[in-house]
């Protein structure tokens, strides 16, 4: 068995995993250094959810542009220009203690051992559950982007927009700029957190008039900002949603409990920030650490993104979020110390070109780093989640039995999986992950204490007759019997 | 404000800013549906007004998209019998969509 699958096995120099813009930068600056390099991603092409492709088959009039789809497009000609072999609509579903990546495609099963794997696999949504955020018309705002930017469909007749960061104003003014309706904004950063962030946005003046010409839209639309709130119900009411906001401060906690107020829309987009993925590094056993400012747990890595384990580096978002142009340079500097270890480029050479790739970094991270201050958990947030929420949703967790749990003695999150079945459904936790942690870390005291939870394969859900392929019965090796 | 929708109850935007050159036909529960060649299948759905897409295994209640980009599982659906997340999949002609009911 073990021979079949190592003949199916390809050696490569690089793998690299997602070809969002980290992804993309890793790749092509290895290929153009020699390296042999393959790029995967499960989606149809590259550019990441950043700068998501529109369908090929849909013509789209110059004026609907947005400077992310011509960046988008730059990338994704500038991957298809080199010589990087890439392999979309690719899922990854194992890596192996021996770097064995293995994926599964409409093409069946395909498997490669590179001698560096860059991981580039970006960041999840976080959102802190309420009651009613598992009804259908309840999103999250990076799918609302996707709805918007890379499909032209408005995510319904009026919207209510809530969480914090940066992506609030975008796909608010996404909407409106579709001829949406927007009935409300509902931000949990207060006007004086803004204020805060704002030296560091004048990092990039560009962007910051970006912003301020969306605000000064979507003030001029009349819609109504609440700075300082967040959604702490929401009902179905017909085919629309009721939800209900209260207003928090900075820190996460109701300044007055008695004051609610009721806004409704079709549609209820909501995020409360970015979150590196980990599954991956978790699987590896690569060692984490719990940096709130950079949105949760981080592989630890070393000044030239070389994670704790040998031949494995780590780019982009899933690094630490500080978004996408630090992400091409981080990709680029994990691209020059994997071409390094493989001694593919001189050390001078890589010392001097990750140098510059470094003052180019601190530059963009300034800007993003703010963004991810806006975004940071807020751990008083999790009072929104009431003893009858949903927390995990895929196996019907509520927050009692959490709570009920804790206080029976589990005091780190294997044991609450174990016992209460959190995050053991088809998400792997991706969902659910980080407000359970946050649970835990209130009673605990600590992330580093509550722990993560253990990464598994498969890291998506696959039909068991897939892996299998054309393997049939007949192929199982009998061994001679040994002699009697 | 220009009217870039189609008609008040279609969430596709349309007029002169994006054109949907081909359309496909998929059956979803038992209906003929035209889709723009392109679309992801979950997307399809939504405008078509299937917003349940399965219920929950312990207190039965309805979930729809919710992640859109492969994450959280809540939007899988039957394709030729299959089951796979709405949202990485675009539609295709004749491909049979069901619902998961229970």
């Amino acid at each position: 068995m073990s021979k079949v699958i190592d003949d199916n096995v390809q050696k490569i120099d690089v793998v690299v995993l997602g070809a969002g813009p980290a992804g993309v930068a890793a790749a092509t600056i290895a290929s153009e250094h020699g390296a042999d390099v393959a790029i995967i991603d499960e989606n149809i092409s590259g550019g990441g959810q950043i700068y998501r492709a529109p369908p090929k088959e849909y013509e789209t009039h110059d004026s609907f542009k947005s400077p992310e789809s011509y960046e988008g497009d730059r990338q994704r000609n500038y991957l298809s220009n080199s010589k990087v072999k890439t392999y979309f609509n690719y899922r990854v579903w194992s890596i192996s203690q021996e770097l064995v990546v293995s994926t599964i495609s409409a093409n069946g099963l395909k498997s490669w051992r590179p001698k560096a794997l860059i991981l580039a696999n970006g960041a999840l949504e976080r959102i802190i559950p309420f009651p009613g955020w598992t009804l259908p018309g309840v999103m999250g705002l990076a799918a609302c982007t996707i709805l918007l930017k890379s499909q032209f469909v408005l995510p319904g007749r009026s919207t209510v927009v809530a969480g914090c960061g940066p992506l609030l104003m975008s796909v608010a003014y996404a909407i409106v700029k579709a001829g949406g309706n927007v009935s409300a904004i509902v931000d949990l950063s207060s006007k004086s957190e803004w204020v805060r962030v704002f030296p560091k946005m004048l990092s990039r003046p560009d962007l910051l008039l970006q912003g301020m010409k969306w605000l000064w839209k979507l003030k001029n639309e009349g819609i109504k900002i609440y700075n300082g709130y967040t959604v702490t119900k929401s009902e179905k009411d017909n085919d629309r949603l009721a939800i209900t906001i209260a207003p928090f401060n900075h820190s996460g906690v109701n300044t007055d409990p008695k004051f609610q107020k009721l806004v409704e829309g079709e549609c209820l987009a909501i995020g409360h920030g970015l979150i590196p993925s980990t599954e991956i590094t978790r699987l590896l056993k690569a060692k984490h650490k719990y940096d709130l400012l950079k949105g949760g747990w981080v592989p630890v890595i070393d000044d030239e993104f070389r994670t704790s384990i040998p031949n494995v580096f780590i780019a982009g978002d899933a690094s630490g979020i500080s978004g996408a142009f630090s992400a091409v340079h981080k990709g680029r500097i994990a691209g020059l110390s994997a071409l390094r270890d493989l001694n593919m480029i001189s050390l001078k050479e890589s010392k001097h070109k990750i140098n510059n790739e470094r003052n180019l970094l601190n530059k963009t991270e300034n800007f993003g780093q703010a963004a991810a201050y806006l975004m940071r958990s807020r751990p008083e947030l999790i009072k929104t989640i009431t003893a009858e929420t949903i927390v995990c949703r895929c196996e019907d967790v509520f927050r009692a039995e959490i709570d009920e749990t804790i206080v029976s003695g589990a005091v780190d999150m294997n044991q609450l999986k174990a016992w209460t079945r959190c995050g053991m459904g088809p998400c792997q936790g991706r969902t659910c992950a980080d407000s359970i942690e946050a649970i835990l870390t209130s009673v605990v005291g600590s992330r580093e204490l509550a722990g993560q939870w253990t990464g598994r394969a498969p890291l998506r859900p696959i039909p068991i007759e897939q892996i299998i392929g054309d393997y049939s019965y007949s192929d199982i090796p009998i061994p001679e019997s040994a002699p009697l | 404000m220009e009217n870039y929708l189609n008609n008040k109850d279609d969430l596709r935007v349309a007029g002169n800013n994006v054109t949907r050159n081909s359309y496909v036909t998929v059956t979803i529960d038992g209906c003929e549906i035209q889709a723009p060649a392109g679309e992801i299948l979950a997307v399809t759905l939504f405008v078509n007004g299937y917003r349940t897409l399965k219920y929950s295994p312990r207190i039965k209640e309805p979930r729809g998209f919710f992640c859109l980009m492969g994450s959280c599982q809540e939007c899988v659906v039957l394709v030729d019998e299959t089951i796979t997340p709405a949202c990485q999949k675009l539609v295709q002609e004749g491909i049979i969509v069901k619902t998961i009911k229970i």
